[in-house]
């Protein structure tokens, strides 16, 4: 299977529909990490306005998941794909729910971070936190140029990553454990960063799943709920 | 799910499906071909099939017209052999027997391998008496066998309910539905082991094909079913087993899951997602 193979349907119509649903899903990623860049530069900058911007921004990626869920059940209705082109479709509406979620997950990291932009202890403890998000945005961008590529070699390494991820997570909790036992009036500031490491931690493990659909639609294989290890192997196998 | 501590907190077991795809080297084979060739005259219809059928599963031949499905269909209870010019090299074994065999009585393995067709091809004669033709022909007079026969074979083709009362009315009279299902009913009073079906729905409305795809599901406990179909779907819905032939080659023979989901060759691929190669 050529992975960007859409074409060459007898269909000219249904080529075209699988175009544009590959590319609307792109489109929603696309929206889906702006959203995210933007929670975290309000965090770096403490620009409450633009933490603003991204809650009230939400509605789009929302909006984007229903239409696009509607044009899949169309395509399943009205063409009854097969094989890779129901592969794609399955991934497609997968992929879609995942960002929905990671943009559930960036305006919550937004309310977080913007109430306590001012506070001092907090504005010290979001520093290691920036130094997460960096990592988790770079994930979620090679997340969805896998997807776009349909790369699973670029896939497999992206969803690696996220172990780098889940260690600065545990990191970080454990840090603010700390604070909170030493003075409990840390308490209220320290969970909510912790809600904003929860937040990026989760965007890591969403962005690992759709590099996991991404394997399913060029290789046909499920590899969720399985090893790294054959993970590797399946990207490594020769199709 | 990325958590590793997690993966191995699930039972694998109880998320691994793959006992639930049927292995084809698990099945008892009903019929087998080793390199089969067959030829109309100078051309070849059949190159080099080598395919075993599995007993109590339906196995379903796809592909393009003329790609020879038909035509394999045929050889397995020799109907090939009333063409003009036809030549055929090979075995194919039902039971392990040749059935090209010189010994073979035809009439005998017709009765073992029965056969329904495109279109619905009653005798003008009444629905009782086209149930009990083939057993008439076998020597079978005793009304109450009869009796019997014709009922349970209109009740295994799902047509019993529909014309009990009136089992002496001319078939020709029935709807197309109904004729198909009473070709059906007349291809199993005789109690043949295998059964084959040559596109035998695509004359028929929506709602008659499902009630004979229904059929075939139900069919399936005590024949061993073929079925060569144009309808891809109807394939994906009905077998357990999927051929693709593409110019008289046996491209892809797998379990239907697999097949309809992931094939393995790219021929395959193109031709049940509509493209061209």
């Amino acid at each position: 299977m050529n992975k960007n193979d859409l074409g060459k349907h007898i269909s000219q119509q249904f080529n075209t529909e699988l175009e544009d649903v590959r590319n609307r899903v792109l489109t929603m990623g696309g929206l889906v990490e702006q959203q995210l860049t933007d929670a975290i530069k309000a965090l770096v900058e403490r620009d409450k306005e633009l933490s603003e911007s991204v809650i009230q921004n939400d509605y789009k990626v929302n909006e984007m998941e229903v239409s696009i869920d509607e044009e899949c059940t169309q395509i399943i209705a009205r063409r009854q794909p097969a094989a890779s082109d129901l592969r794609l479709v399955m991934a497609v509406i997968k992929t879609i729910t995942d960002l929905e979620r990671i943009g559930d997950e960036a305006e919550r990291f937004a309310k977080m971070t913007m109430q306590h932009s001012n506070e001092q202890a907090a504005s010290s403890h979001f520093g290691s936190v920036e130094a997460m998000a960096e990592l988790v945005r770079q994930m979620l961008h090679g997340a969805l140029d896998a997807f776009a590529r349909m790369d699973v070699d670029a896939a497999s390494k992206v969803w690696l990553e996220d172990k780098k991820i889940d260690k600065q997570y545990e990191s970080i909790t454990r840090e603010l454990i700390t604070y909170m036992m030493e003075d409990p009036r840390s308490i209220p500031w320290a969970l909510d960063v912790l809600w904003a490491a929860r937040a990026l931690e989760r965007i890591g493990d969403r962005s690992a799943n759709i590099c996991e659909y991404v394997i399913y639609f060029v290789k046909g294989k499920d590899v969720r709920h399985t090893t790294s290890e054959q993970i590797k192997r399946e990207a490594s196998q020769e199709n | 799910m990325t958590d590793t501590t997690l993966t191995h907190a699930i039972n694998m077991d109880a998320i691994d499906r793959s006992d639930e795809i049927n292995q084809l080297a698990d099945e008892n084979i009903r019929i087998e071909t080793n390199g089969l060739n067959l030829f109309y005259g100078e051309k070849q219809a059949l190159d080099d099939i080598s395919i075993v059928i599995p007993q109590n599963r339906v196995s379903a031949f796809i592909g393009p017209s003329g790609c020879g499905k038909s035509t394999l269909l045929r050889c397995f209870n020799r109907m090939n052999d009333l063409v003009d010019g036809v030549r055929i090299e090979g075995d194919v074994l039902l039971e392990g027997e040749n059935i090209y065999d010189k010994s073979v009585n035809i009439a005998n393995l017709r009765r073992r391998i029965g056969m329904v067709f495109q279109k619905p091809n009653p005798f003008p004669k009444s629905i009782y008496e086209n149930v009990a033709y083939g057993l008439r022909l076998q020597g079978v007079n005793s009304r109450r066998v009869l009796d019997e026969a014709v009922e349970r074979a209109l009740k295994g083709a799902a047509l019993w309910d529909e014309v009990k009362d009136r089992l002496h009315e001319n078939a020709l009279g029935m709807s197309g539905g109904q004729q198909q299902r009473l070709v059906i009913a007349r291809a199993i009073a005789i109690e043949p082991e295998v059964l084959l079906l040559d596109e035998p729905a695509s004359a028929l409305d929506p709602i008659s094909t499902l009630k004979i795809e229904e059929l075939i599901n139900e069919l399936k406990d005590r024949y061993t079913i073929i079925i060569v179909t144009h309808n891809m779907q109807q394939a994906a819905r009905v077998s357990d087993y999927t051929a693709f032939m593409y110019m008289g080659k046996m491209i892809e023979f797998s379990d239907t899951k697999t097949l309809f989901t992931n094939p393995a060759m790219k021929q395959t691929e193109d031709y049940i997602t509509g493209r061209y190669g």
